[in-house]
């Protein structure tokens, strides 16, 4: 066990943990934020998208370790309010049908059109191909992270 | 708090509870959901009023209404409220909705599944609205001393004209809640042309919660005191536990308990949906996920192999059937020999009429065409998980369950409690598709707090569930047409099975079409555990029967369109036998908007289209998907579907779902397997087990609903056997090949240069 400090969504917030804990069950099981999914535990499905430093990476193949000093973003924090232009896209589109995967597809999106404010189909696909909708809302994603690019 | 059921009725959803000492009732659910946002709380009502088991009102006159179904991502969470509140006469933005507990006293079919939530409920639950509008109607009468029947309302208002006066409902709540409900025979439902909420598209109730990441699913589960539990399970089908060593985890960090559980009494008889893979696995229990999570890894166990065994098992009805696991480790490749065999082996004749035998000897020429598909695995996005608190004689479980019903009394039994005592609360559900039907996960956790005496989450792995079993059957169909000279066809066979079971509708489309018919089904046993998997038998007899009838469209020199339309007119105008159990000029109705819709006739260089259609869960499909190839790669441009399921009580959610069932088909004709050696599942995570992705799914989807009055019918499952087919076709029209197994992909691969 190993104490850290992590930075997640502005605040600073220590756990006491096995260092190679991901940092997908840190949030879950630690911090109580569940917003962020276990899918397949082996960074194939998307469900545990966070972003680190800005960067859409996959919560559940990042140890603790490596997670201090740098800011860790979750579902929780990309807006106080629900109110970010990729979450209301989304309730625009009603893109949800089980929700599971969605947090995951959103934190994708979120950090795609930081990147690239106006993306292409093709850019779209490739930044998203990591999430996997069992329930096959691909259509609407798609056309909800273009109403989201059109009022960014 | 006492409950008070006022039996004024057979129904037993008007059953109307009131507190002991007066009419107010808080909300029963054990699981209310979420606290309500400060926005949320300016308009929560200081006091809430039950009118009846899905409807309170507050004295504001908010309304909260109870979605009683477990939601799997169908979004009956939104859509049967929108039930109660037409005919409760709201205004919807005034609508809280909560889910209901498992709550069998008060609700009638908590059951998602068989696509029949909203086909069971709009009459019930539009009763449900309906008497609790009455019911505030004869408070007000009963407050301003005038006749009931003068009374109108309008979203969430009560008027007078006479003497004008005019209430909000929240204002006669209270009074209305301790009135006797009027006899829902007495009590008038709106007609189809005065809806205002059934037919207009209501966003999901729980959107805003799904895109913030709030606590809805029972992995996000968690109380004080609460221990994590991992599963082991024997890793091939066939074998049990032999022996495991605890000592080989118990010092490592965090855990605290490693036992096995036996999920049944010995001798007990088990329910139709009481599958279970492995009747005893390994828990192993401590503080965190991840520390259970590695010690599973580490765990030193050995395995057996398993003998036959047999059990007693229930069926829905009364009936009670001996079922027997055979032993042995099985193999695919031993399935496909098996299967095969029955080409040319005779089946059990579900159907016959005419003369086919006679007719085949007399054919000009015979088509004959086998069809196969693999097992599927459900791979809902949410793994296999539960919570439970089992203290003493009383339980508490929260899980993922499309049934609670089928497996309380189970659960009841494992524990050795009264039934009473068991209480299951519906978490939001991470996907179903039929997996969720089986709750064995629910007994597991049941088991594991009990023996720990303390509140336990446990949480499979993604390989866990993956190789837990409960999969769709593997399938063949072998299609016989018997054409004459100047092509007309004579006599049409088909043969299909499983393993273990048969997928033949044999009172469906073509039977009812065709003079000289044969139908005959076969089943192999095995040990491999299978479950509903949305549509059974449709979603692989489907693709099998409409890519046959596309072969022989050619072979006859027929429009594929026109062909299945000769012969539906065939059916609704001089049907061939009895039981046909479906409605032809519906079945023709699909076909002809998707025909309109897609532009069947138009033809695109480069753009290939192939047709299907289907009719299941009491509702008709039809559908075209058009294709391009691109860089040596099928790409899916533009999909086409015509539904008739009656009244669309919300359709962009419908479309949604239709839409969600097509980009299924898609992923599992291209890509589903689940294959065996020696028992054991060769795919375990995403890795392996290929799911269809962003880059895969469909340019554009349309879904059409035909426009009519008929009753509500099945959504969730119809849009997904026709894919197949229709896919199937298309490629066929692009690379010049038929493709008979599923899943297509390695067919495809062999064709020269294509990517996949």
């Amino acid at each position: 066990m190993a104490q850290y400090n992590l930075k997640i969504n502005g605040a600073t917030k220590q756990v006491d943990v096995d260092p190679s804990t991901p940092m997908l069950w840190v949030l879950r099981d630690h911090l109580d934020m569940v917003g962020t999914k276990f899918g397949c535990g082996i960074s194939q499905c998307g469900a545990c998208t966070i972003h680190l430093d800005g960067t859409a990476i996959r919560s559940c193949q990042l140890p603790v370790s490596a997670a201090e000093n740098a800011e860790i973003t979750t579902i929780e924090g990309i807006s106080e309010k629900g109110d970010h232009p990729v979450q209301k896209a989304w309730l625009e589109h009603d893109v949800p049908q089980c929700g599971y995967c969605q947090a995951g597809q959103i934190m994708s999106a979120v950090a795609l059109l930081k990147d690239n404010p106006t993306p292409s189909d093709a850019d779209i696909d490739n930044a998203m191909n990591g999430n996997i909708c069992r329930c096959g809302t691909y259509t609407r994603i798609k056309a909800a992270i273009k109403t989201a690019s059109q009022s960014a | 708090m006492t409950l008070i059921d006022k039996k004024i009725n057979r129904r037993s959803f008007l059953k109307v509870s009131t507190l002991a000492g007066g009419g107010m009732m808080l909300s029963f659910s054990w699981l209310a959901g979420c606290k309500p946002t400060p926005e949320e709380v300016l308009t929560m009502p200081k006091e809430w009023f039950e009118i009846n088991s899905y409807i309170k009102i507050g004295e504001n006159g908010a309304v909260t209404l109870f979605n009683p179904n477990p939601e799997f991502g169908s979004n009956v969470k939104t859509s049967l409220p929108m039930l109660l509140a037409e005919e409760l006469d709201v205004d919807w933005k005034n609508v809280f909705v909560e889910q209901a507990d498992f709550y069998p006293k008060r609700y009638d079919r908590q059951f998602t599944g068989g696509s029949q939530g909203i086909r069971s409920g709009w009459v019930p639950l539009r009763t449900a609205g309906a008497t609790a509008r009455q019911l505030l109607v004869n408070a007000a009468a009963q407050t301003w001393n005038v006749p009931a029947s003068e009374i109108t309302t309008n979203a969430g208002y009560l008027e007078h004209k006479g003497s004008g006066k005019r209430v909000g409902y929240g204002e006669v709540a209270s009074l209305a809640g301790t009135l006797d409900a009027p006899d829902p025979e007495t009590v008038k439902l709106k007609e189809t042309s005065d809806f205002k909420i059934i037919g207009n598209s209501k966003k999901n109730v729980d959107g805003l919660k799904i895109v913030t990441g709030k606590p809805m699913y029972a992995m996000d589960h968690k109380v004080e005191g609460m221990k994590y539990a991992a599963i082991v399970h024997p890793p091939a089908f066939g074998m049990k536990i032999k022996s495991f060593d605890k000592a080989s985890v118990t010092s490592l960090p965090g855990i605290q308990d490693v036992f096995s559980i036996k999920l049944f009494k010995e001798g007990f008889e088990r329910h139709a949906f009481d599958t279970t893979t492995f009747p005893e696995i390994i828990a192993i229990v401590g503080n965190s996920t991840w520390e259970v999570m590695q010690a599973k890894k580490v765990l030193k166990a050995d395995w057996e192999i398993a003998p036959e065994s047999n059990f007693k098992m229930g069926g829905w009805g009364p009936g009670v059937s001996e079922v027997k696991v055979p032993s042995g480790l099985e193999n695919s490749s031993t399935h496909a020999e098996k299967m095969a065999e029955y080409i040319t082996k005779p089946g059990n004749i579900l159907r016959k009429d005419g003369d086919p035998e006679g007719e085949f000897k007399k054919a000009d020429r015979v088509i004959e065409r086998t069809y196969t598909a693999p097992f599927l695995a459900h791979n809902p996005m949410e793994p296999i998980n539960c919570f439970a608190d089992v203290k003493g004689d009383k339980a508490i479980i929260y899980g993922p369950s499309q049934i609670p019903d089928f497996i309380h009394g189970t659960i009841a039994n494992s524990l050795g409690l009264e039934k009473e005592n068991v209480q299951i609360n519906l978490a939001r559900m991470g996907g179903g598709f039929g997996r969720r039907a089986y709750c064995h996960h629910m007994t597991e956790a049941a088991l594991i707090s009990q023996k720990i005496q303390a509140p336990v989450k446990m949480v499979y792995t993604r390989e866990d569930d993956m190789t837990a079993g409960v999969y769709r059957p593997t399938y063949s169909a072998t299609y016989r047409a018997a054409l004459d000279e100047n092509n007309n066809l004579l006599a049409l066979h088909v043969k299909a099975g499983g393993i273990p079971e048969s997928p033949i509708h044999a009172n469906r489309f073509p039977a009812g079409a065709i003079d000289n018919y044969l139908a005959e089904g076969w089943q192999i046993e095995s040990n491999i555990t299978v479950g509903a998997f949305r549509a059974p038998g449709s979603n692989f007899i489907a693709g099998a029967e409409q890519s046959f009838l596309d072969e022989l469209a050619e072979e006859m020199g027929k429009d594929p369109i026109e062909f299945r339309l000769e012969l539906l007119k065939r059916a609704e105008t001089n049907p061939v036998g009895k039981d046909n159990d479906y409605i032809p000029k519906r079945y023709a109705g699909v076909l002809e908007l998707v025909r309109e819709k897609s532009n069947w006739s138009n033809t695109t260089p480069g753009i290939h289209k192939g047709v299907s259609a289907y009719f299941c869960h009491n509702s008709y499909v039809a559908e075209v998907i058009e294709i391009s190839m691109k860089d040596n790669q099928p790409v899916i441009e533009n999909v086409y579907a015509a539904v008739d399921c009656g009244i669309v009580v919300n359709p962009d959610a419908a479309a949604n779902m239709g839409e969600g069932a097509i980009v299924d088909g898609i992923g599992n004709a291209f890509y589903g397997e689940m294959a065996f050696e020696n028992g054991v599942p060769t795919k375990s995570n995403f890795d392996t087990y290929r799911m269809i992705r962003h880059k895969e799914a469909p340019k554009k989807i349309e879904v059409h609903f035909v426009q009519n009055n008929e009753a509500p019918t099945g959504l969730g499952e119809p849009l997904f056997p026709p894919v197949f087919a229709a896919l199937g076709n298309s490629l066929y029209k692009a690379t010049g090949k038929r493709l008979y197994e599923q899943p297509f992909l390695p067919k495809l691969m062999e064709m020269e240069n294509l990517r996949m």
